[in-house]
């Protein structure tokens, strides 16, 4: 149960976030939605209820690591997608062992 | 360019690429949760800032820039995948503001009201984001500027 009431509030806060992404313009912009915190909003708004804030604070912890990861992900994208000029989910989907190699390599260096 | 809101762009987003990024962010919000849940909140708290809904908004980007050079008779691919290469430089710079939401919640968040935190983290969050964005865009601005002024020295002297 606990699981399918984050798989909503998480659904639901993502595509607002993505509505606002949709509806900017430039899409430089709009793109700043694309890296919204919005996994980290439903999941830590459920994790202070269920696990009390040290939890969550924890959680935040390990999810600036994550940001930096986002980042590299993202600007390899950015670099890919502009010189070669690949397909979207191609490249977004091929990139994504970046952003897990970069994540747990700060985890193992920092947050362990 | 100046920001604006382009409601218009709701209407070209089909019913399926709703529910495609609904279910996206769901499935990761509660695989985040099951993470954290077997591995710890040091683990699981490094999926907060996945990716999780970028691959399918570039995607829907990129198909729907597509689709309007198609309109005009033109092949739109070229036009598509640049979009979906400014957009991620777009999500770049936002997790300037992701990096400096996660260091709010992880300092303040013991100490205070967890609503009161996340609240402020979130408008820490736009303002970080807006602020690199708008920095990134003077000095494209400028840089601008001092290509153009070069190529009317270079004319001159010719």
């Amino acid at each position: 149960m606990e699981i399918l009431l984050r798989a909503v509030i998480g659904g639901v806060v993502v595509s607002a976030f993505a509505l606002l992404g949709d509806v900017f313009q430039p899409k430089r912009f709009a793109g700043l939605f694309g890296a919204a915190p919005s996994v980290a909003l439903a999941s830590l708004g459920l994790a202070i209820a269920s696990n009390g804030k040290l939890y969550a604070a924890l959680e935040a912890r390990s999810m600036a690591g994550g940001a930096i990861a986002f980042f590299v992900y993202a600007y390899c994208v950015c670099v890919v997608m502009m010189k070669y000029k690949p397909s979207a989910m191609l490249c977004s989907l091929a990139m994504i062992p970046i952003w897990c190699a970069t994540a747990f390599g700060l985890w193992m260096l920092w947050l362990r | 360019m100046k920001v604006h809101a382009d409601f218009s762009a709701l209407r070209r987003t089909k019913w399926y690429e709703y529910a495609i990024r609904f279910l996206f962010g769901g499935i990761i919000t509660a695989i985040t949760g099951m993470i954290a849940k077997k591995f710890g909140p040091q683990v699981g708290g490094l999926f907060l800032a996945f990716p999780a809904i970028f691959p399918a908004t570039a995607t829907l980007l990129e198909k729907h820039e597509k689709q309007k050079k198609e309109q005009k008779g033109l092949n739109g691919t070229k036009r598509g995948r640049l979009a979906a290469g400014v957009d991620a430089a777009g999500a770049a710079m936002g997790t300037g503001g992701v990096l400096v939401f996660a260091l709010i919640v992880w300092k303040l968040l013991p100490g205070n009201p967890g609503s009161m935190v996340l609240a402020g983290a979130t408008l820490a969050w736009v303002i970080v984001a807006i602020s690199i964005w708008g920095a990134e865009e003077k000095i494209r601005q400028l840089q601008r500027k001092h290509l153009a002024a070069k190529s009317i020295q270079r004319l001159r002297t010719r």
